[in-house]
């Protein structure tokens, strides 16, 4: 899940320009190195490529026991969409769901391109809902082929052939899916099969579409790139720079190479690989590893000094050639900056680097022989990966094969447009050559302290009240470094991942005047999206700041978010609904000894309203029970929809109590997870999952959960002892 | 030289240098890659196995130290444990990353005390880290394994809410006709 890649859909341009799908296909395209005149860019992407595909197009297959398997285009890395996407193929094709599996798919930007763009990434909470029309034509289509091959070997009007459960019936006769296959294959595919009336779905929305790979999870079994084991292999860990762009200047392998199990040890662009014949071999020998490292171009700020830097741009001193883009800015900005005294409210945020911290830290398994290269890994960016990897081995990307297999966790992080480690992996396995698989493993040090951190980010807002305590004018400015800038894709307007949630918002709607800008200034940080991307500041930010200015204005939090949303209009609408839901669900009081604080923010197409019961405990906040309100179209897991609430607001909350990297000269602070403090057991809320009902397609699901809490627990906290919260995480390391 | 290990009731014999942590023997030597890697110092939990009964990092105990103890990792239990049938029963995985650690935390606790308070769940639990945040499930999972939870039979799709410490508004679930855990509408 996760990328900010929602507005690339085209759904939703909220005020901003769109990136087009063609300009991320024709820009990914770019980055294979070639650009070929007459041909598709997913014809481009996809050359070389061996995958074939069945008589049922490339998202089903039948067995002749009567089994379906479903072709996941999307990664399974916890967000279920596994499990959901095989219940949307099911759904339409009446089959036995007990009978259906899942499995990950090829990689293949023409065949499993991602519909919202063009290449194959999972991100942007899209995959249900990128998927939806895609897969219900495709199980659609499956299930008219074999009714009519029964049709046929009857002789019975098609009309009267029904399927149920994997069974197929008509004129007395009845057969399983496995018995007609041969038959079913012939039927030319047809381009528009009947889609069913939702009302009459069986499957989606039920209880029953529950998680295929618990099982697996819970034995095991479930294989991750870390459990990647083949003959010959070799195990690589690399020692990097300590800091951001920094390059190795010299360096003796020589006590390396004497560790037993070592087998080679290697200059590569991000640092020094040491190949042995175990994970404990490759450790010892990079421990043996002497490095002299050329510092003369890194990051040399501490990260103070750079939210120094953002409050100061922010505040108008920043570098003259420093460019500002407007958004969603409507009415007098000198309005917005005027006015004194009581009405005006002025305050200031600032969010730290976050590292994702997947329990399965980076890795990857590459063999190379000659042009051809194979990937097992738990990839995000199946296209990405493979252009990146045709790069380094100089071959056609579609050639390059990747086995996806189950990530522990990736929030973002195993999508760079850079393939990282995906890369490293590749550059070690083609020095090895010969067809021999390599697995790179990087240790939760090295993961921790590599970058790809969300950024660090500043927010200054005033807002000048009406004689009525409502927004009259908002003046609003965004410092962050972008996490687009190493993208291929050229950008049209201010980069919608920094401003999203800010920008659309229906507190802007409601307000007669606002002057918002954005400023992205550079820095030598890798940054990316990180679950729930623009919203996990400007959800904050929005929703912290509404609270602040109802009890400047007098007024219930609830009431004056009601009062918004109904100012908004059509954009309000469905934040009013969660809204509403979640506070009815709440109840009227709070456990004992617990503050309440509201948060409703809409990220990925589906609204998210919370109510968060708060306390104190020793001076921290201890959050108990949560009850959300989801409104993410139809669901088509419910109990998934629920899960990633769960999961999503732990996310949330664990950085906002804990969550910071910190740099010293450049060089990060933390490395491991007794630095870098996360949520655990003793500290995890109870939440409630409510689902608003909605006809509209799928929305997402897997990051809409995770920015609202951390301003419902501010808002909690506000209410409790009057006192704002103007940075995050809220429990910060002493020193 | 070789050393001679008790795992999951067999005797093995390992190559492994007597120092080496007790993980990298199972995973790379022995091909036992239920046990996981997470953080290599005692942090995370993932790499739990049992020593004696008992829950240990593995990644921090080198294979010197347990030399003649009886160790059990996740492969152990079969896949049919009554924790793993919770699990499944409760979907409690999600990214599954870190449920071999929770799973082998949570048997040595039930092992240890049959009716677990939330405290004890606390205490027990605290050392294994989750970042997809599936620790409601895993509280209500280890209820459910130890029969404190009047939960529905396993047939199939209704199960037992997530949550049996803190109230899920039954009123809410009956009257929103929810059976699924948590999930109202």
């Amino acid at each position: 899940m996760n990328g900010p890649f929602e507005k690339l859909s085209g759904q939703k341009p909220r005020g901003q320009d769109g990136v087009s799908r063609r300009d991320v296909v024709v820009g990914a395209a770019l980055v294979g190195g070639a650009l070929v005149v007459g041909c598709s860019p997913a014809d481009l992407m996809s050359a070389g490529s061996k995958v074939d595909i069945g008589a049922f197009g490339p998202f089903i297959q039948f067995e002749p026991d009567g089994a379906v398997t479903v072709l996941s285009k999307h990664i399974e890395f916890g967000q279920g969409s596994s499990t959901g996407l095989a219940a949307v193929v099911a759904e339409e094709l009446d089959a036995d769901w007990n009978r259906v599996k899942v499995v990950h798919a090829p990689a293949n930007a023409k065949l499993y391109g991602n519909t919202n763009m063009g290449i194959q990434l999972t991100g942007g909470s899209s995959a249900i809902s990128n998927s939806w029309e895609q897969l219900r034509k495709a199980g659609a289509g499956a299930r008219a082929m074999f009714v009519q091959a029964a049709a046929t070997r009857w002789n019975v009007p098609a009309g009267q052939i029904t399927v149920k459960d994997g069974v197929i019936s008509g004129g007395g006769k009845t057969a399983g899916f496995g018995e007609l296959i041969a038959d079913a294959a012939k039927v030319t595919p047809p381009e528009n099969p009947t889609l069913k009336d939702p009302a009459t779905f069986t499957l989606i929305g039920t209880d029953r579409v529950r998680r295929k790979d618990s099982q697996a999870k819970s034995d095991g079994t479930a294989r991750y790139t870390q459990d990647v084991q083949l003959p010959n292999m070799l195990v690589a860990m690399v020692a990097h720079a300590p800091r951001f762009g920094a390059t190795v200047k010299s360096f003796n392998g020589d006590d390396a190479k004497k560790v037993a199990g070592v087998v080679d040890v290697y200059q590569i662009p991000t640092g020094v690989a040491v190949v042995a014949d175990s994970t404990y071999a490759a450790r010892m020998g990079r421990e043996a590893l002497k490095i002299e490292w050329d510092e003369g171009k890194v990051e040399t700020r501490s990260s103070a000094t750079i939210a120094q830097q953002w409050r100061d741009i922010a505040a108008g001193k920043g570098p003259a050639d420093l460019k500002w883009e407007a958004f969603d800015s409507k009415g007098d900005a000198a309005v917005a900056s005027g006015g004194k005294g009581a009405e005006v409210f002025e305050t200031t945020y600032e969010f730290p680097y976050l590292a994702h911290a997947t329990m399965e830290p980076m890795d990857c398994v590459a063999i190379v022989d000659g042009s051809e290269v194979k990937l097992i890994h738990g990839s995000q960016a199946q296209t990405l990966d493979q252009m990146n990897a045709a790069k380094i081995v100089k071959t056609l990307p579609g050639s390059v094969e990747v086995e996806t297999v189950f990530a522990g966790g990736s929030f973002g992080r195993r999508a760079t447009f850079t393939s990282d480690y995906v890369a490293e992996c590749v550059t070690i396995a083609h020095k090895v050559g010969g067809g021999r698989p390599v697995k790179l493993v990087w240790t939760r040090e090295d993961d921790m302290r590599a970058g790809y951190y969300r950024p660090l980010v500043h927010h200054a807002l005033r807002v000048r009240l009406d004689k009525d305590g409502y927004p009259a004018s908002w003046r609003h400015r965004i410092v962050t470094q972008s996490i687009m800038k190493d993208s291929p894709m050229p950008s049209k307007g201010p980069d919608g991942s920094a401003i999203e949630g800010t920008a659309g918002s229906p507190y802007f709607k409601a307000t007669p005047i606002v002057d918002a800008q954005l400023a992205l200034p550079e820095g030598g940080v890798p940054v990316l999206w990180w679950r729930s991307v623009g919203a996990t500041h400007t959800a904050f930010v929005m929703e912290h700041t509404i609270d602040q200015l109802a009890l400047k204005a007098g007024k219930d939090p609830v009431d004056y978010r009601r009062a918004l949303y109904a100012k908004a209009g059509e954009q309000g609408a469905r934040h009013l609904a969660a809204l509403n839901l979640a506070v009815e669900k709440a109840g009227p009081t709070p456990a004992a000894g617990f503050t309440r604080g509201v948060a409703v923010h809409e990220s990925f197409g589906s609204v998210v309203a919370q109510v968060a019961e708060v306390k104190l405990v020793d001076g921290q906040p201890r959050v108990g029970r949560v009850v959300t309100a989801i409104d993410c179209g139809v669901a088509v897991a419910r109990d998934q929809v629920a899960a990633q609430v769960e999961g999503g607001t732990c996310y949330g909350l664990s950085a906002a109590l804990y969550g910071e990297i910190t740099l010293t000269d450049g060089r990060v602070e933390q490395s491991n997870f007794d630095t870098y403090r996360v949520l655990r057991m003793n500290e995890a809320p109870v939440v409630e999952t409510h689902i608003v009902p909605s006809g509209n397609p799928p929305s997402g699901v897997g990051e809409p959960g995770t920015p609202v809490i951390a301003p419902a627990v501010a808002n909690a906290l506000l209410a409790l002892n009057k006192t704002p919260t103007g940075r995050l995480p809220f429990v910060r390391a002493a020193g | 030289m070789t050393s001679t290990l008790d795992i999951n009731g067999k005797a093995v014999v390992v190559k492994a240098d007597p120092e080496t942590p007790l993980l990298w023997v199972l995973r790379d030597e022995l091909g036992l890659t239920g046990t996981k890697f997470g953080c290599g110092m005692a942090q995370c939990g993932a790499c739990t196995v049992h020593v004696n009964g008992d829950p240990v990092r593995s990644c921090v105990t080198p294979i010197a130290a347990v030399a003649g103890a009886k160790i059990a990792t996740i492969e152990s239990l079969g896949g049919s444990h009554p924790l793993q049938q919770a699990w499944v029963k409760h979907d409690v995985p999600q990214c599954g990353y870190c449920q071999s650690g929770q799973i082998m935390s949570a048997a040595a606790l039930l092992a240890a005390t049959k009716s677990p308070s939330d405290e004890d769940i606390d205490n027990a639990m605290s050392g294994n880290i989750c970042r997809c945040g599936t620790y409601q499930r895993i509280r209500a999972a280890i209820k459910d394994a130890a029969g404190m939870v009047a939960a529905p039979v396993v047939a199939a799709p209704a199960a037992a809410k997530p949550v049996a410490s803190n109230d899920i508004d039954d009123d809410i679930a009956a009257a929103s006709g929810s059976t699924s855990r948590g999930v109202g509408q």
